[in-house]
């Protein structure tokens, strides 16, 4: 499985801290993105961001974490068979993972790049398609990591801290 | 700018009547892509759009708009107003292209949004 790494200047430490012992989450959230299902897709952020506004997170990384989820959401519905968002809500932070069922990023690097996109017809008519889905969420993200393959399930997940 | 003021300048419709066009809009995006929406992290916006699905709604749940103006005489469907009016989101409709209700807006001192 190809695999793709992103931590913002000044988070190694902290996000390293975590990977070695992430401890127990206060909060966790599961939700199903099903295919192509764009009425619903987005209510799994939407309910993150508030939940964590009633937290009291401050109101500009709120803003950042629901793009980066909403970002990775659509892309669930639009790009795959359907998957799963899982929501784990620490004291100084949140994890988002999506773990989708294929069919898989063909090349992750060319993926990023802005403005490249494979959305198809439907998607591009609900304003979809800009191929900024996960450049958006890497600009909004302390850490970010994708593992997938041609033909396979695709991982994505986000670390966003608080302060 | 309030939106009582901008609704006058763009000729515009408001689109459910209970909404609050009391309020102070500071700053403007424009845009038919989604992903671009998405760059107004920074404070919350006035969008200015041709795209009238649900999910134009839901991307108030995640940046906080002030409010969206449909242009090109564009009017979502009523579940798309409920789902407007559910939020307290102000939305308005005019006949003007996205062009010239930017220019409009610009020359009357609202300025863009960070980004």
């Amino acid at each position: 499985m190809a695999e793709y790494w992103y931590i913002a200047e000044g988070f190694e430490n902290r996000v390293q801290e975590y990977l070695a012992d992430n401890g127990d989450s206060e909060v966790d959230m599961m939700f199903t993105v099903p295919e192509k299902d764009f009425n619903t897709a987005g209510k799994g952020s939407s309910e993150v961001k508030n939940l964590l506004k009633r937290l009291g997170v401050d109101s500009e990384v709120l803003r950042r974490i629901a793009v980066a989820s909403y970002e990775a959401e659509i892309n669930v519905a639009a790009h795959s068979h359907g998957g799963v968002m899982h929501s784990a809500v620490y004291d100084d932070h949140i994890h988002i993972r999506f773990e989708d069922e294929g069919p898989g990023i063909a090349d992750i690097e060319q993926a990023m790049i802005p403005g490249f996109s494979t959305a198809d017809e439907l998607a591009r008519e609900l304003g979809f398609g800009a191929g900024l889905g996960l450049p958006n969420i890497k600009k909004n993200s302390d850490a970010m990591h994708i593992v997938s393959e041609k033909g396979s399930s695709t991982l994505v997940e986000f670390i966003i801290f608080f302060s | 700018m309030t939106l009582r003021e901008l609704v006058a300048l763009l000729e515009g419709e408001v689109l459910f009547p209970e909404a609050d066009l009391d309020r102070e809009v500071p700053c403007a995006f424009a845009s038919d892509m989604i992903s671009d929406i998405l760059m107004c992290t920074k404070e919350p916006t006035l969008l200015l759009t041709g795209l009238t699905n649900n999910q134009v709604i839901r991307l108030s749940d995640m940046i906080d708009l002030t409010g969206i103006v449909f242009v090109r005489g564009k009017r979502p469907l009523q579940d798309v107003i409920e789902m407007a009016a559910e939020r307290g989101l102000p939305i308005i409709t005019t006949k003007f292209t996205l062009y010239r209700c930017s220019g409009i807006l610009f020359n009357a001192g609202l300025r863009s949004c960070k980004i």
